[in-house]
Formats: C-alpha cells, sequence, structure tokens
C-alpha cells in the first residue's frame, strides 16, 4: 500500500496506532527496556525510545515539541526516588512533570497522554505494564491532532 | 538632493502602545524626521490603504508594525506592506510573539465571539446579533473583515527581517534599530533587536539572587511589600527574568514589580513558557509529591502567566480545539 493511502487510513481512524516518544533514562529504565528484551517479554511497538543521560535532562521544551510534532503520547522513564544516579535529578523531573501537566491541561492535551514513571533497571516487567497500559490507554484517546484546521467561515453575510 | 529612505508604520492587533513608544522618541523624533520619509503611519498621517497600492514594490526601506494578525485585514496588509517593503520589522510583543491577544488561541473562535456579544455584563443583545463579512442594503455592499480562530506572531504569516521585542519597545532600542538601519550596518536577517541575554544578567538585583532559590511559596505582588533591593524571585515573586531576553532596562524591576516576559525569549530557547516553567519548578523545595502540588498551586495561571506574551510563538501556537 502506498504511504499516502497508509497515512489517509490513519486519518479515517480505522488502522490508528499510537505513536509515543519515550524518553529513558541511561541508568535505570534504559536497562529495564534491555532486560525485558532479552527476557522475551512482549509489548506494543508503539514508542521511539530516546536515551538520556537522567530524566532530569528533559527539559518540558522536549515534551512540548514531541507533541507538536506529531507525537500522540510521551512518557518519561527515570530511577525510583533516591535512587537517581546525580542524586536529585529524578525529583527535579518529578517537580516539571507537575506543572507541565497543569500547563498541558490548560492546552486542552489529556492527561493519558503525558505520564512519569520510576522504573528501575530490574523491573523488566514494569515496563511492559507501563508500555502497554500506555499504549492502550492512548489508542482509546485516539490521534492527538494538533494541526490547525483550515479556517473555514460560515456564511457571513447578511441582506436586510 | 537625493531622496529619503521612506519608512512605513502600522498596527494590527495591538493596543496602541507600540505606537505610544514612537511617540516616546520624544525630542528624538525629529532626527528619525530629518532623516526618512514617513509615508504610510494611520495613526499620524493621513495616507491610506490605496497610497501604499501606488507604491512600487519594494519602494518603502522598512516598515515597523506591530500588533498580531487576528483577522483578515490585518493579515492582507502584512502582505502588501511585505511586498512595498525591503524591510519587515516585527514591532513590539504582539507582532514579534503574539503578545496579550495571543491569549485569545486559548478559546476558539466562537467562545471569543459569545463572551463579546453576548455574556460581557454591559452586552445587551436579546437577538443575538453578530459581526458579519457583508452587509447588503439599497444594493450596497459594506464589508468587515473576517475574525480568525488562532491569533498569529507576523512571522507566521510573512517573511520577518528583525524583530524589535517589548511591550512596548523602549525608545533606545527603536532609535538603536533605526540608526542601524540607517548606517547600512544592518545585523544578520532574522535577529532580534535586543540583547541575547537573559534579563537576570542585567537586573540591577543580580547579587541578590541566591544560588539555589528553594521556594516554598509563590506570592503574588499584592500579597507582600516587597523589598526593593532583593531578588523578587528569592522573595517568593514569580518573576520571568531567568527565561526573558533582556535589553528592557529593567524597567518593570525598578518599579519593584517582577518581569512578566514581554521581552520573549533569547535566541537559544525555542519556548519561553517551556523554560520558565523548568527553571522555577526545579527550584521548588520539596520532594513529596503533596509538597510539591501545594507549593505549586500557588500559581493560579500557568498557561496564562507563563506564555502571557507568546501563546501564538510558542511550540503548541494554541489551545487544541475540540473536534468540531
Amino acid at each position: 500500500m502506498r504511504e499516502a493511502e497508509l497515512v489517509e487510513l490513519e486519518k479515517s481512524g480505522a488502522t490508528f496506532e499510537p505513536r509515543i516518544v519515550a524518553f529513558f533514562c541511561n541508568w535505570c529504565t534504559y536497562l529495564a527496556a534491555d532486560l525485558a528484551g532479552t527476557s522475551r517479554m512482549k509489548y506494543p511497538p508503539n514508542a521511539r525510545i530516546i536515551r538520556v543521560m537522567c530524566s532530569g535532562r528533559v527539559d518540558p521544551q522536549f515534551v512540548l515539541e514531541a507533541f507538536a510534532k506529531g507525537a500522540d503520547g510521551v512518557l518519561i522513564g527515570g530511577c525510583h526516588p533516591g535512587d537517581c544516579h546525580y542524586q536529585e535529578g529524578n525529583y527535579k523531573t518529578l517537580r516539571r512533570v507537575h506543572l507541565l501537566k497543569t500547563v498541558l491541561k490548560g492546552m486542552g492535551i489529556e492527561e493519558d497522554r503525558f505520564r512519569l514513571e520510576w522504573i528501575s533497571a530490574a523491573e523488566g516487567d514494569k515496563l511492559r505494564a507501563v508500555m502497554t497500559d500506555m499504549v492502550e490507554k492512548v489508542r482509546a484517546l485516539g490521534p492527538l491532532r494538533l494541526e490547525l484546521p483550515k479556517e473555514v467561515f460560515e456564511e457571513e453575510e447578511v441582506a436586510v | 538632493m537625493a531622496e529619503k529612505p521612506k519608512v512605513a508604520f502600522y498596527w494590527c492587533a495591538s493596543c496602541g502602545g507600540c505606537e505610544e513608544a514612537v511617540v516616546d522618541l520624544a525630542e528624538n523624533v525629529l532626527d528619525v524626521v530629518a532623516a526618512v520619509d514617513i509615508v504610510f503611519w494611520p495613526v499620524a498621517l493621513d495616507f491610506k490603504r490605496k497610497d501604499v497600492e501606488a507604491m512600487a514594490d519594494g519602494s518603502i526601506l522598512a516598515t515597523f508594525l506591530n500588533g498580531a494578525i487576528r483577522n483578515s485585514e490585518q493579515e492582507e496588509m502584512a502582505h502588501l506592506l511585505r511586498r512595498k517593503s525591503q524591510l519587515m520589522i516585527a514591532f513590539g510583543a504582539c507582532s514579534h510573539l503574539g503578545g496579550i491577544p495571543g491569549l485569545a488561541n486559548l478559546f476558539d473562535r466562537e467562545g471569543v465571539l459569545h463572551a463579546v456579544y453576548q455574556e460581557s455584563p454591559s452586552t445587551v443583545n436579546p437577538e443575538g446579533t453578530r459581526p458579519k463579512a457583508a452587509y447588503r442594503s439599497n444594493g450596497h455592499t459594506l464589508g468587515l473583515p473576517h475574525f480568525f480562530h488562532t491569533v498569529r506572531a507576523l512571522d507566521q504569516v510573512v517573511e520577518v527581517d528583525y524583530y524589535l521585542p517589548g511591550c512596548p519597545p523602549t525608545p533606545k532600542l527603536l532609535l538603536g534599530a533605526v540608526q542601524a538601519l540607517l548606517s547600512g550596518q544592518a545585523p544578520p536577517k532574522g535577529t532580534v533587536l535586543a540583547p541575547d541575554q537573559a534579563l537576570c544578567e542585567q537586573c540591577p538585583r543580580k547579587d541578590s539572587k541566591p544560588e539555589k532559590l528553594e521556594i516554598t511559596a509563590f506570592k503574588r505582588p499584592h500579597e507582600i511589600v516587597a523589598e526593593d533591593d532583593k531578588c523578587l524571585l528569592a522573595q517568593g515573586l514569580l518573576c520571568m527574568g531567568p527565561a526573558t531576553r533582556g535589553g528592557c532596562e529593567a524597567v518593570c524591576i525598578s518599579g519593584n514589580m517582577p518581569c512578566t516576559g514581554c521581552f520573549g525569549p533569547t535566541s537559544r530557547v525555542k519556548d519561553q513558557g517551556a523554560k520558565i516553567l523548568s527553571a522555577l519548578a526545579s527550584q521548588v523545595e520539596g520532594n513529596e509529591p503533596e509538597e510539591i502540588e501545594r507549593i505549586l498551586a500557588g500559581i493560579p495561571d500557568p498557561v496564562g502567566t507563563f506564555y502571557r506574551y507568546s501563546l501564538p510563538a510558542s511550540l503548541l501556537h494554541r489551545k487544541k480545539q475540540s473536534a468540531a
């Protein structure tokens, strides 16, 4: 099938596959994804994983840009509180995520599209569960569709 | 005598404060007028659109356009002036980033019209009359511009050569820009004509800004009597200084009021709101979700505060429109 037809199908909602951008910390969640892989756990392949040195490296601009460029959901994975390789990077993430969630809500982006999870290097199973759950929730919400609709005006004439 | 370079001023969706900034040049305005011919300035001079249409393309050296683009007439004028001008300069926060009118992007067209023509306390409109784009009477048609769903910054409509930031830009910046253009020492295209440095760097209270803010509560300006020599962030006030370009001479800070961000971000930042969010939230003093939540609740309107001047130019541009 041609690319254009696939895009058309997806737009119609018939074959919607959520696109998730996942920022995983190098020391915990990325290793959990590795573990899930080597343990042959199955989970939906919808996430594009981006490895960062620390969840604290995830600038809120990255999240907004992901949404602006077509992500249907954004997942941040970091070490459990107290376990950060850099001592407090994940606390900074936690605080930013709280405020970013308020902003995203104000911008009309549904809560389930943005998620922060603590997943240690040993928790391949949690990674599988989180991925599966998030993909299901975003699938239920449908495509984000941020692109602006064309300016269409109703019949704006009046005769007297 | 050689012809003087031609300059135009125009306003779109804005309050008129930027026009004031031109007048605020005070006696310097005489130097400007001596050096250039102002060929179009609806707020002060009686030239009309047809006069601009009659000019040769590219015959105006520079148009200083203030205001965001919110209706079809403004869009047409932006295109017309772009065609007639060698340089298009976005003048002021609304034209640069969308500005205060850009906050309308938190609503849709219908919401805005409903609020203005039905809901507002001073409105009496039982017939629900709304402005129409065309009105026909006795064989004549009167027209009004179309009102857009989304407010746009000038560079989202036409190519922009330079930006003069601020709400409004300071006379000093305007004078500097005019002099730079006339001397032929114009900076690279796309430059924001103000220092590329955060306001904190130029703040007179810089030395009193602590290494770590350790924010335990956000306070609003009416809730405290701010000390007039101490960093406002350190006093719990929400100051946009860390995420805002300097060059304003810190006029608000000098008036003991926090920065609201009108100069927009520096060149390294794509989204001013996200950047101040990041700077403030990471310095909240608390590791437990409840504690963090309590402190952050001290910012009653994060979107309106962080994106006060920059919503249309931000990464998301506007609130997501529900499928209609």
